[in-house]
């Protein structure tokens, strides 16, 4: 492929993530939790795809299953060519440089009794033959790219405060000269300043090494500085994948738009004219989704079919992908309900909730 | 400065991180207690290991013994001599030597087993069932029948193989070991249950770390604060247990010293000669007392966060 189009990197299919629930004395499974329930989406090389969405929706889920941390229960998922979620031991070790984590919590994914040194040249230690020397002079080419004073090698992880550890965590990352990260909220767990502090450490590195990020977070404003495209999660699924200008311009589905319209404005104007969408309810269990559409009990514009049917994301304008029976065009409607008899009924029974 | 092999061509630092262990070493001497407990026991070890050559032997006629027994402290007999004539001094030293070894392998045997089976029935979904019912099922035994059981059955063959008394001592501490092993395999069975699911594991296995190398690198530092607790208390229930052995007549032969059996030997006549319990009691206190502060002191100087405070 040598077309001027950027190849995809990433390409998730199908991609589903179940943890079983098992019960009783005889660890009987009694069901599943549905943590990612049929995520497909691409990632072009060098760009940032945003996956956001409330807590517990399934993000972390989805970013370990693409790495393969967990085996999926269903579908494929091709970084550069290759199966990851089929790959044997042998062929998933090889493939593991490539493609690497940084993690939510910079305290826990550091090991307390190794010492920056040994923690960023452990990639060094399982996949490479250098030398010792060759090893140190790595870790300390890695401590300056992410802009750790050499000074601190020799340091335990709690000696650092959080921006720094999140920089050793970065640089352990990056010691592989990997093609694609998964940042899983990597600035969560910061304080503001640091935050900006690292998310631009990020984008440096991205334009340094041509790096492919999926960038995984709850922070809406962080996504839109940092995110060429956007995938919004709700309950293990994708609603919507577009364009971060388009996505956040004009957001189409309606759980979009309540997560839209929850972030403050920096123009005083808008901010007071901003409408927010408060959704009622609580999030349903993942172990126990609703038929239809998974955002059908919160949804304001909520009609019949949403009951039943659960919505499939379809392009539905260039680049733009939606999970939502609203956009669905009339004969694709009419097929799927083609019993007008079931909409009323339906419609009583939801106004009895309410 | 050591030059750099590979592309790197400007000059830059390559400064060496300095050793671990003498960070280690560093905190450690700052433990008052552990220093305390150092020397206790290596006096101790000293006064059972080298004692026996430095004292005057024992040569007694049986005329002498009946005439010696029962003695109080002297120059001679600085303990005094038991209800045999025998010179106390020189049994407290004899017996030291086997309480202490005694102590210290049972506890490497329980502590290696206790950590080997928590960390596989915490590190392995799959082992996890029958190991844990394994660890109930020791847990559950009376410990008496089974140990008499173990030395009927094995004693003689043991016996043959290593000679009488290193024959007991292999036994012992094999029995002591695979009946004390139980506490740490669930303490460390917990902390690995948590800690495989911290991120910094997740870390390592994103980079394809087989579980060998993720269990010894990232794991089992890790739980070596618990381990080195239960091991401390381990080595003073190792004493006592053995004590407890001699008594019923399962472990040493009657005429060969170990503290506990000092200890024992002496309850009959606690009325007359206190010191009798006394020395062997103080003797198992202070080494238990010693080897716990010790723990304490590398417990300490072990992690990371405390060094350096
Ligand atoms: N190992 C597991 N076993 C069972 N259920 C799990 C497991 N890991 C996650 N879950 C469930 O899967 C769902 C998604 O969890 P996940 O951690 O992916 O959420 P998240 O979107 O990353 O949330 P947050 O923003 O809080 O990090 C949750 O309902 C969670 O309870
Ligand atoms: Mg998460």
């Amino acid at each position: 492929m040598f077309d001027a189009a950027p190849r995809k990197l990433v390409e998730v299919k199908g991609l589903k993530m179940y943890f079983p629930i098992t019960a009783g004395i005889f660890r009987r499974k009694v069901g599943d939790v549905k943590a990612v329930d049929d995520v497909s989406f691409d990632i072009l090389e060098g760009e940032t795809l945003g996956l956001v969405g409330e807590s517990g929706c399934g993000k972390s889920t989805c970013g370990r299953a693409i790495l393969r941390l967990y085996d999926p229960t269903e579908g494929e998922v091709w970084i550069g060519g290759e199966n990851i979620a089929m790959a044997e031991a042998a062929d998933l070790r090889r493939l593991r440089p490539a493609m690497q984590m940084v993690f939510q919590d910079p305290q826990a994914s550091l090991n307390p009794r190794m010492t920056v040194a040994d923690i960023i040249g452990e990639p060094l230690e399982e996949h490479t033959k250098l030398t010792r020397d060759e090893k140190l002079a790595r870790v300390y080419e890695l401590m300056d790219a992410v802009g750790l004073n050499r000074a601190f090698a020799n340091r335990y992880p709690h000696a650092f405060s959080g921006g720094q550890r999140q920089r050793i965590g970065i640089a352990r990352a990056l010691a592989l000269n990997p093609k694609f990260i998964v940042c899983d909220e990597p600035i969560a767990a910061l304080d503001v300043s640091i935050q900006a502090q690292v998310v631009n450490l990020l984008e440096e590195l991205q334009d340094k090494f041509g790096l492919t990020y999926l960038f995984i977070s709850h922070d809406l404003s962080m996504v839109r500085h940092i995110a060429d495209r956007v995938a919004v999660m709700y309950l293990g699924r994708i609603v919507e994948l577009a364009p971060r200008d388009q996505l956040f311009d004009r957001p189409l589905h309606p759980y979009t738009e309540a997560l839209l319209s929850a972030v403050p404005e920096a123009d005083p104007e808008t901010e007071a004219n901003r409408q927010r969408i408060i959704l009622k309810g609580d999030v349903p269990s993942p172990a126990n989704p609703p038929k239809g559409c998974n955002f059908c009990t919160r949804c304001p514009k909520v009609f019949d079919l949403c009951q039943r049917v659960k919505p499939v994301l379809r392009e539905i304008e260039p680049g733009r992908h939606v999970a939502c029976h609203l956009y669905e065009t009339q004969k694709e409607t009419a097929r799927a309900g083609a019993a007008p008899e079931a909409r009323k009924s339906t419609q009583q029974g939801e106004q009895h909730e309410t | 400065m050591r030059d750099t092999a590979g592309t790197q061509a400007k000059p830059v630092r390559m400064e060496r991180p300095r050793s671990q262990w003498r960070d280690v070493w560093d905190q450690f001497k700052t433990h008052k207690g552990a220093l305390v407990g150092m020397t206790v026991l290596a006096l101790l070890v000293a006064f059972v290991v080298i004692g026996p050559f430095v004292w005057h032997e024992e040569k007694l006629t049986t005329t002498q013994t009946y005439l010696n027994k029962n003695k109080p402290p002297s120059l001679t007999y600085p303990l005094g001599t038991d209800h045999l004539g025998r010179d106390f001094f020189l049994r407290m030293m004899e017996g030291g030597r086997v309480s202490i070894a005694v102590g210290l392998v049972a506890m490497t045997i329980s502590i290696f087993i206790g950590t080997t089976v928590g960390m596989l029935s915490g590190f392995f979904k799959r082992l996890d069932g029958p190991l844990m019912r394994l660890t109930d099922l020791f847990l559950s035994l009376p410990l008496l029948p089974l140990l008499l059981v173990m030395v009927m059955l094995f004693r003689d063959a043991l016996a043959r193989i290593f000679g009488p008394e290193l024959g007991t001592f292999v036994l012992i501490v094999i029995a002591i070991g695979v009946t004390s092993w139980m506490p740490a395999a669930r303490i460390v069975r917990g902390e690995v249950l948590a800690l495989k699911e911290r991120e910094f594991v997740l870390a390592a296995r994103s980079l394809g770390t087989p579980n060998r190398r993720l269990i010894l690198r990232h794991v089992l530092p890790n739980v070596v604060s618990p381990v080195m607790v239960a091991a401390t208390l381990d080595i003073a229930s190792a004493i006592i247990t053995e004590s407890a052995l001699s008594f019923l007549g399962l472990g040493f032969p009657p005429d060969f010293p170990t503290w506990g059996r000092l200890l024992f030997d002496g309850l009959s006549y606690m009325q007359q000669y206190p010191e009798r319990v006394i020395w062997p009691g103080l003797a198992i206190s202070l080494t238990v007392l010693a080897v716990n502060y010790i723990g304490d002191g590398l417990r300490d100087a072990l992690d990371p966060r405390i060094r350096g405070r």
